[in-house]
């Protein structure tokens, strides 16, 4: 439904976007994560024909973004980031302009005007002005807009800033629903989000992609590595040295806990090396009272980005 | 070309419910209003609008349009609602001629009141119909081109306030300021500036005579001005 390659976007000397490509299937929900000024909202708005690409190509449904630009937004819900509406205008009067716009007939209009507007849950207020809204209820006007012509492919830019939590659950669920009948892109700094309802997640960090994949794989691939906690009862030291003779292991730390030795390991890659500890302590004769492995989570990791500590290369793998 | 409607009714609607609208036209009419009574409407005088159409409407609306024109697309901008409209499937040229139509029937809508004058001249006097016909075209054409300014100034900024200086500043030149150098001028500079002159091309249509060049010269200057202004918009993608 959308294909991106090689997208790159500069404005003067800073480069927005270096180099992205991916692909959203029909049907899928994917989430665009990355932190403030990641490339986010710019590459979302080469999607939708707002700002033409610098290098690159993407197209959406089919057609290409710069050289079939109406055909593409003839096929794309969007929901700006901040939702910008006409303050002066009424709800229901808002989205029969913009029913017109997309060329919908008055009475087909008419009719998905109530459908969206008891969607998005703003049938009390489609005789308000939008300028008397609270922010979540613009943010909800938006939303009915950009699904009001029924596009096959809905963009949405930040849909969940500035809303209160129950708002927050409300549109996910929203989107979730939404992905039944259209593809949805959609963009976030916040990662429990997106892990929540995205079939895929695109993690980008400096223009780049730097992850890419269905959350949970993800998880595992981008988990740094594993820790293992092993607690045996024995002699200390030479617990430490036979353990961090194993295959597989990385480094061993040890702490004596009420005659316990608690050792926290290191695994090289993503080798599991439970078996053979427990196999040293078996044959050692030592007790074993606890043996559990930690995986480090997507979360950790995208933390690390998002506090600038990783400025990982260009993303040039498979996808996860 | 059916979205042209839309956006122009939209702007058409937006302008009665700002402020601005109203005090723009309440200015105008008391204007115009008080000229009347004082210049034309008195014994004696020549029952002809001439008193008004020759020089005193041109100046006011050299400081009216501007005032309706600058929120045209600045406001757009201002709030960010450029970009949904322009991720609508909705062309450039859509934008600027629904913005302009828009402008162009709240215009005719302010020219419809001044209607009365010329009954009024026609209960008490009698009036020249050709020549008030020839007068409300000169001024529609006039009007249409100082809006076509306006909403290229408009394209160019988020800010209102720079939006209606800018316009005022460049029909400022065409009115006045090119009358004025002519004066010191002879041959051929003094013909083209001649032609910059604003108002050498409209003097003809308040005293009664439609002459093909001017109404050629307000066509252009006004598709000019809008080809101007939809390349601007054009533009603004690419930064």
């Amino acid at each position: 439904m959308i294909r991106v390659r090689n997208l790159v976007k500069r404005f003067g000397l800073v480069t927005a976007v270096d180099g992205i490509s991916f692909d959203v299937e029909k049907g899928q929900v994917v989430g665009f994560l990355g932190p403030n000024g990641a490339g986010k909202t710019t590459t979302i708005r080469i999607l939708t024909g707002y700002h033409p690409a610098t290098e690159g190509s993407a197209s959406v449904a089919g057609f290409d973004v710069l050289t079939q630009s109406l055909e593409v937004r003839r096929r794309i819900g969007y929901l700006p980031e901040s939702a910008p509406l006409y303050p002066e205008m009424r709800v229901r009067e808002y989205l029969r302009f913009r029913s017109k716009l997309h060329g919908m007939p008055s009475a087909e209009a008419a009719k998905a005007i109530d459908g969206v507007v008891g969607r998005c849950w703003l049938s009390e207020f489609v005789n308000r002005p939008i300028g008397q809204l609270s922010k979540g209820m613009r943010q909800r006007v938006g939303l009915a807009d950009a699904i009001l012509h029924d596009p096959d492919v809905l963009i949405l830019d930040e849909p969940t800033v500035g809303l209160d939590p129950t708002q927050i659950r409300e549109s996910l669920s929203l989107i979730r629903e939404l992905s039944e009948r259209h593809t949805v892109l959609f963009s976030s700094h916040i990662l429990p989000q997106v892990e929540q309802i995205c079939d895929e997640v695109i993690i980008i960090n400096r223009g780049r992609i730097v992850a890419y994949g269905a959350p949970k794989r993800l998880g595992e691939e981008k988990a740094a590595g594993s820790r293992l906690i092993a607690e045996i009862r024995g002699p200390g030291a030479e617990i430490e040295r036979a353990v961090g003779a194993l295959a597989g292991v990385e480094s061993v730390e040890r702490q004596t806990h009420d005659g316990w030795e608690r050792l926290t390991i290191r695994a090289r890659g993503r080798d599991d090396v439970r078996e053979g500890i427990y196999k040293l302590a078996s044959q050692k004769g030592w007790g074993l009272r606890e043996i559990r492995r930690e995986l480090d989570s997507l979360e950790d990791y995208y933390l690390k980005i998002t506090s600038g500590a990783m400025d990982e290369g260009r993303f040039s793998g498979a996808r996860a | 070309m059916k979205h042209v409607s839309t956006l122009a009714g939209r702007e058409l609607s937006v302008y009665f419910l700002s402020p601005i609208a109203y005090v723009v036209l309440t200015i105008f009419l008391a204007v115009s209003g008080v000229l009347f009574i004082t210049q034309v409407f008195s014994p004696g005088a020549e029952s002809s609008l001439r008193g008004l159409s020759n020089e005193v409407w041109p100046i006011i609306l050299v400081f009216m349009l501007p005032m309706i024109t600058m929120r045209l697309l600045s406001d757009e901008f201002r709030s960010g609602t450029i970009e949904t409209l322009m991720t609508a499937p909705v062309t450039d040229a859509d934008v600027v001629l629904g913005k302009f139509l828009g402008a162009m029937v709240f215009y005719l809508v302010i020219l419809a009141t001044t209607f009365v004058y010329p009954v009024l001249l026609m209960i008490w006097g009698s009036v020249d119909w050709g020549m008030a016909f020839s007068t409300y075209l000169g001024l529609i054409l006039l009007g249409g081109f100082f809006i076509s300014v306006g909403l290229f100034f408009s394209a160019w900024t988020s800010n209102q306030v720079i939006a209606v200086v800018c316009s005022f500043m460049l029909l400022a030149v065409l009115m006045f300021l090119a009358r004025y150098l002519g004066g010191f001028l002879s041959g051929l500079p003094r013909m083209l500036v001649q032609h910059v002159d604003v108002r050498y091309h409209y003097q003809d249509f308040a005293r009664g005579a439609v002459v093909l060049n001017h109404v050629v010269y307000f066509v252009t200057v006004t598709a000019l001005f809008l080809f101007l202004t939809v390349k601007t918009l054009e533009s603004r993608r690419w930064r």
